[in-house]
């Protein structure tokens, strides 16, 4: 990765005034990087993309993105927020929601269909055109994930931010969806930060890791950061890596016992 | 041969029969005065129910358009009492109880609580209201129940300055309201004040409830704000069909009350239940049939 980096941090805190959820934070994303944000729940990965998205702001050090300050409304930045199942009644047919994520900001009366062309246009990119006019409260999860994806795509961002895709997904939808997204931010030239809980269904596409635990987040690749030493010394607490033939990560530790394991 | 297109005709002629009476009969009834406010109003809100209602629909806020409502009984319960308009207490409560609601929680989804709390508070304002009032009990009735057939000329524009203000701002924001709706957090990440939509949304309902109540009444609002919406979710996917479904719906189930209730003695807002409610079974069973 030696293209130009897209985000600068620098000596970052985020959270919450009365309360720093983690600090000290420094690293730099290059264009076009697919990046795992790791870390047990409650960590602060989300308030790092709050951050990113202009939705937040920093308690302390620099956080640049595209070369400036974090803004609201950001037209390069696709995000695909964590959400809860949505409910089997909603009768919307899911090209709109797709649509929405290119016109929805935009006041004032139209039928859009010129945008719907470019919605069908992502949905395609996704393989999602046959679910089209289907109803989102019929979807499974996976599909849902591909809709979102095409939802964020739509409007050509240049970089991705993906909060917790692969949650309530089984462990062949969560590679076929990794697969699927690798695939298309590599052919866009996208970069992308993607929230999981689960580090191995990414391990064939990652190149690099930003782990959030304890207060603090640790950046590099991953075989540098997932390893007994690095995540002892994050945590401040004996943490075993363990791997298995097939080079799938399990992390345990007195604290993180279950959160990274297949 | 001769003898089927003799009975062709012969339907022909019955089917222009009909027509032709039913055209007379329209002439009959729009021949009053009182009718013909009472067309004119129903079509207004019939419009604005239906446009609104699929939002309300759609952000499962059905529960904060009955809790203002019933606000808005409590406001016209006092503005009777006060001797002014009651569409004036309608408008000023529902409001207010809208601001209130939006400010107090964030989401409409988890909003439930906190409109519980007002509704019962405003609800008990408009029991002492009725019961200081030393009227006729026939505004409290029409208050509940509706009484379309009794509108005033003022009355109706007014209904027409709330519904044209209404449709005016709810163009502007259709679809930044939409987006925001299906997905809120990626709405606020693309930089669209969801806090402020929600609000102005509420407001939105609170006039769509104001108008409404003078045709179904308090008790009957789902009616025309919730069933014709939730019947339209079951026919489209795509919501600009969808609100032109819930319209269409509206409107004839309006139209059909107050020609019913013209030639049977029972109340417009009864027949419109009916209509609305009969639809919605139809649909769900014939949608229950297709899948």
């Amino acid at each position: 990765m030696n293209s130009p980096s897209i985000i600068e941090a620098r000596d970052l805190a985020g959270g919450y005034t009365e309360k720093k959820v983690w600090q000290q934070a420094t690293f730099s994303i290059p264009r076009g990087a697919f990046v795992g944000v790791l870390g047990p729940n409650g960590a602060g990965k989300t308030t790092l993309f709050r951050l990113l998205l202009g939705l937040g702001t920093p308690l302390h050090g620099s956080l640049t993105i595209f070369g400036e300050a974090p803004k609201r409304g950001n037209i390069r930045i696709g995000y695909v927020p964590q959400r809860h199942p949505i409910d089997s009644d909603m009768r919307i047919e899911a090209l709109e929601l797709v649509r929405l994520g290119l016109s929805g900001t935009h006041w004032g009366w139209s039928m859009g269909t010129h945008d719907r062309a470019a919605a069908m246009e992502a949905l395609r990119s996704v393989g999602a055109e046959e679910l089209a006019d289907r109803p989102l409260g019929v979807l499974s999860g996976g599909e849902l994930q591909r809709i979102f994806l095409a939802e964020a795509l739509v409007g050509n961002p240049e970089l991705l931010l993906l909060d917790e895709p692969l949650a309530n997904l089984d462990i062949r939808r969560e590679s076929n969806l990794v697969q699927l997204i690798h695939d298309v931010v590599h052919a866009r030239g996208v970069t992308v930060l993607l929230i999981a809980h689960n580090i191995n269904p990414l391990l064939s596409v990652l190149d690099q890791v930003l782990y959030v635990a304890n207060g603090r987040v640790a950046s590099g690749d991953p075989q540098q950061i997932l390893t007994s030493q690095t995540l002892s010394d994050l945590y401040d607490t004996p943490i075993e890596v363990l791997r298995d033939s097939h080079g799938r990560i399990a992390i345990v530790g007195s604290e993180e016992s279950t959160h990274h394991h297949e | 041969m001769a003898e089927s297109r003799l009975w062709d005709r012969k339907n022909q002629l019955i089917i222009m029969n009909n027509m032709f009476s039913l055209f007379a009969n329209l002439q009959i009834v729009l021949s009053y005065d009182f009718m013909q406010h009472a067309f004119e109003a129903g079509t207004l809100v019939a419009i604005v129910a239906g446009v609104v209602g699929y939002f309300i629909v759609l952000r499962r806020s059905s529960f904060a358009a009955h809790a203002l409502s019933h606000a808005g009984f409590t406001g016209a319960a006092g503005a009777v009492l006060l001797g002014w308009n009651p569409l004036i207490g309608l408008f000023a409560c529902t409001g207010v109880s809208g601001v209130i609601m939006a400010l107090l929680g964030r989401r409409a989804a988890n909003r439930d609580l906190q409109i519980g709390v007002v509704l019962s508070f405003v609800l008990g304002l408009g029991v002492l209201f009725m019961n200081l009032y030393k009227g006729y009990s026939t505004e409290a009735y029409s208050l509940l129940f509706g009484e379309i057939l009794g509108i005033r000329v003022t009355d109706v524009w007014i209904t027409l300055a709330a519904s044209v203000f209404l449709l005016i701002v709810f163009s502007a924001m259709y679809q930044p309201l939409l987006f925001s709706s299906l997905d809120e957090e990626a709405a606020e990440a693309k930089g669209l004040p969801v806090v402020w939509i929600g609000t102005l949304f509420l407001l939105l309902v609170a006039i769509a409830t104001s108008v409404a109540v003078q045709v179904v009444g308090v008790l009957l609002i789902f009616s025309l704000l919730v069933t014709p919406a939730a019947i339209a979710q079951r026919l489209t996917t795509r919501p600009f069909y969808g609100m032109l479904v819930s319209v269409v719906i509206a409107l004839f189930a309006t139209w059909f009350g107050l020609i019913a209730s013209f030639y049977i003695p029972y109340p417009v807002s009864f027949f419109i239940t009916s209509v609305t409610f009969g639809l919605y079974v139809v649909v769900r069973v014939l949608t229950a049939l297709r899948v």
